[in-house]
């Protein structure tokens, strides 16, 4: 207990530096308005952002983004509920109950329930991140090359069969993600792989060009596509504040939802999404108010809300401890940690221990800043969603370009955008996700690395894999969830359970 | 025979196509001992495995259900890569806001909704802006306005 509080004084002086105040507040407020304009998610906009942090400290850098993941979680409950469009993927669900409320002139009581439900939820969880960090990372130090490579394996092949609908087509994916990851310089033999001779791509492509081509680019021609725009006819507010039997009923819901959401955050292929998801479903299971949901239930607000927010927060813990990112959005964390020189892992506590608690820290300061940013300043946002997409998305593409421009001054990176830009878009349209190929592409060379060296370590006996009972577990399990995908029942009761 | 899922069979082509390009890609590179892997040795292990979803993916698409792809935003697809790959020709030859202009206008034109007078005045004011915060404020090693030579 004295460890954790020290270690959150250590992160306090981290995060209450002014600068980092700054950068946090920075980071939530672009994280709200990502989270408000539909068509922009926080993939994309910390990809584009990510080229403007390589001048700032580790620290202030990391603090701002994560700031616009978690506070896009907030801003996308807005739009959700106001005028039935999620502006976020994990808010999806609010629209239902959300919508609802606000069709029956309650906007302003789902409004503030979605962020005291958030805020409790975002609380809790940095505590559940300086409670579990530690004792995870004193683990992974125990780690050698083949368990990293099979918790490798374990975390691809869990964050598919937790959050993709296709398996075929996810293993595809990430295997694609994965030889993408390989362009470049072979750093053991020093041998140049799919360079095709143009020196531009000896250093590998930038991860920031992939994912602004797959998630950025792409996701603006979709947006285009989409005839369905948003009709700003947005609801009255009314009285912020929810009655007292509001309060009662959202207290179980919004507890539920922040303990779900805290445990499938730290999932691999958990985080926000998977978590509003599991969320509503269990509520509609277990709350006594059941009947009403879909027809302006509180609880169908609190609980997903709680979730999406505390597993935003607690899917930064394999991140940070183990070097594994779950979803895409920690993927590019990662990215953004490898440019700025440090190696992720569970060395990142010890060696960066300002920036590991600074960053914790940082999300409860950042969340306290949000509770502030939404509920007064509600209409601000809400006038927000006036501005017509179509000049929007010409802002995006300049950021873009730039942004990627700006990453190593080379014209090629913008060609590679746009091609990616094609081809994520290519994917999209044949039902691929993008997301495994990112976690491919980011994993795909440390993967090689470690099992290189885990075949040194046994003189090339694969059986080293198997041997080691910690990575004889990992693989067991991964092979354990792959199998579970092929039997009939577990596979009806997924796609059912993606279908809602 | 019933039709077959598109989708599915043209991603399972597609994994496909890539997993061979990377496999016969990946030959030029020494596989190395067990003890030693070589530079060729993990990708070509992806890309056969690559081929091997490829081909259940394909394979699969001939006996599920067909699942329309979809209507496929060709002139927004082609209208956004040209924008980008202009701005990407220009930037070098005819500076950073002659670049935003280029990208913009053309990218103006996905959107149905876009007047010529208000892509031209977006992208004006953001050639300004950017001119001033990136090429200025960060130093940009691209020129910012070249109008000859």
């Amino acid at each position: 207990m004295a460890d954790i509080l020290t270690n959150l004084a250590t992160g306090c002086a981290t995060a209450l530096s002014a600068l980092n105040l700054c950068y946090c507040f920075l980071g939530v407020l672009l994280g709200t308005l990502v989270g408000v304009l539909p068509g922009l998610g926080p993939v994309a906009t910390i990809a584009m952002l990510l080229p403007a942090t390589l001048t700032l400290p580790a620290e202030s850098a990391l603090i701002m983004l994560a700031g616009i993941y978690y506070g896009a979680q907030y801003g996308g409950s807005t739009t959700a509920i106001l005028i039935n469009l999620p502006g976020e993927s994990s808010s999806v669900v609010t629209t239902l109950d959300g919508h609802a409320m606000a069709q029956q002139g309650r906007a302003g009581a789902a409004l503030a329930t979605a962020a005291i439900g958030s805020f409790f939820a975002g609380t809790v969880a940095t505590f559940v991140i300086a409670f579990l960090a530690p004792p995870l990372a004193n683990l992974a130090l125990r780690f050698q090359a083949p368990e990293y490579f099979a918790l490798m394996v374990l975390g691809l092949v869990a964050s598919i069969v937790l959050a993709q609908a296709s398996l075929l087509k996810a293993l595809g994916m990430m295997l694609l993600g994965l030889l993408l990851g390989l362009v470049g310089t072979d750093l053991t033999s020093g041998t140049q792989r799919f360079t095709f001779g143009v020196p531009a791509l000896s250093d590998g492509i930038n991860f920031v060009v992939v994912a602004m081509g797959i998630f950025g680019i792409a996701e603006i021609v979709r947006n285009l596509d989409d005839k369905s725009r948003r009709d700003a006819l947005v609801h009255e507010i009314g009285g912020l504040w929810p009655s007292r039997s509001d309060c009662r009923r959202m207290v179980a819901p919004i507890l539920r939802g922040t303990a779900l959401g805290s445990l499938l955050g730290i999932l691999p292929g958990g985080g926000a999404l998977l978590a509003s998801f599991a969320a509503y479903a269990l509520e509609k299971r277990v709350s006594p108010n059941a009947v009403a949901f879909g027809s302006g239930a509180i609880e169908g607000v609190a609980a997903p809300e709680a979730a999406n927010n505390a597993g935003a927060q607690t899917s930064f813990i394999p991140m940070l401890t183990l070097g594994i990112p779950s979803n895409p959005v920690m993927a590019l964390m990662i990215g953004a940690l490898v440019i700025q020189g440090i190696r992720p892992g569970p060395n990142v506590m010890v060696e960066q221990a300002p920036l590991f608690w600074g960053v914790v820290v940082s999300m409860w300061i950042g969340n306290l800043f949000l509770l502030l940013l939404n509920l007064p300043l509600i209409g601000l946002w809400v006038r927000l969603l006036a501005v017509p997409y179509h000049l929007l998305f010409p802002v995006i593409l300049v950021f873009s370009a730039v942004g990627v421009l700006s990453l190593a001054n080379a014209p090629m990176d913008v060609y590679l955008m746009a091609l990616f830009g094609v081809l994520g878009y290519a994917f999209a349209k044949l039902g691929c996700e993008p997301a495994p190929l990112l976690l491919g592409y980011i994993l795909g060379p440390m993967m090689e690395e470690y099992l290189r060296r885990a075949l040194t370590l046994s003189r090339g006996d694969p059986m080293i894999f198997l041997t080691r009972p910690i990575s004889a577990v990992m693989l067991l399990a991964a092979l354990l969830a792959l199998c579970t995908l092929v039997l009939p029942s577990v596979r009806a009761t997924r796609s059912k359970a993606f279908a809602e | 025979m019933h039709r077959p899922n598109v989708k599915d069979l043209l991603a399972g082509l597609l994994f496909l196509a890539f997993g061979l390009g990377f496999l016969v890609l990946a030959q030029r590179y020494p596989m190395g001992s067990a003890r030693r892997l070589g530079p060729g040795y993990f990708p070509q292990l992806l890309s056969l495995l690559l081929i091997g979803i490829g081909v259940a993916t394909a394979l699969r698409a001939l006996f599920t259900q067909p699942v329309p792809v979809g209507s496929i935003a060709l002139k927004a697809l082609l209208l956004l890569s040209l924008a980008v790959v202009a701005f990407a020709f220009t930037v070098e030859r005819g500076g950073l806001a002659i670049a935003v202009v280029v990208l913009v206008l053309i990218s103006s034109r996905a959107s149905h909704a876009f007047r010529l007078s208000q892509a031209l005045a977006l992208a004006l004011a953001l050639a300004a802006f950017s001119a001033l915060l990136f090429g200025f404020g960060l130093g940009l090693p691209f020129p910012i306005l070249r109008l000859w030579g």
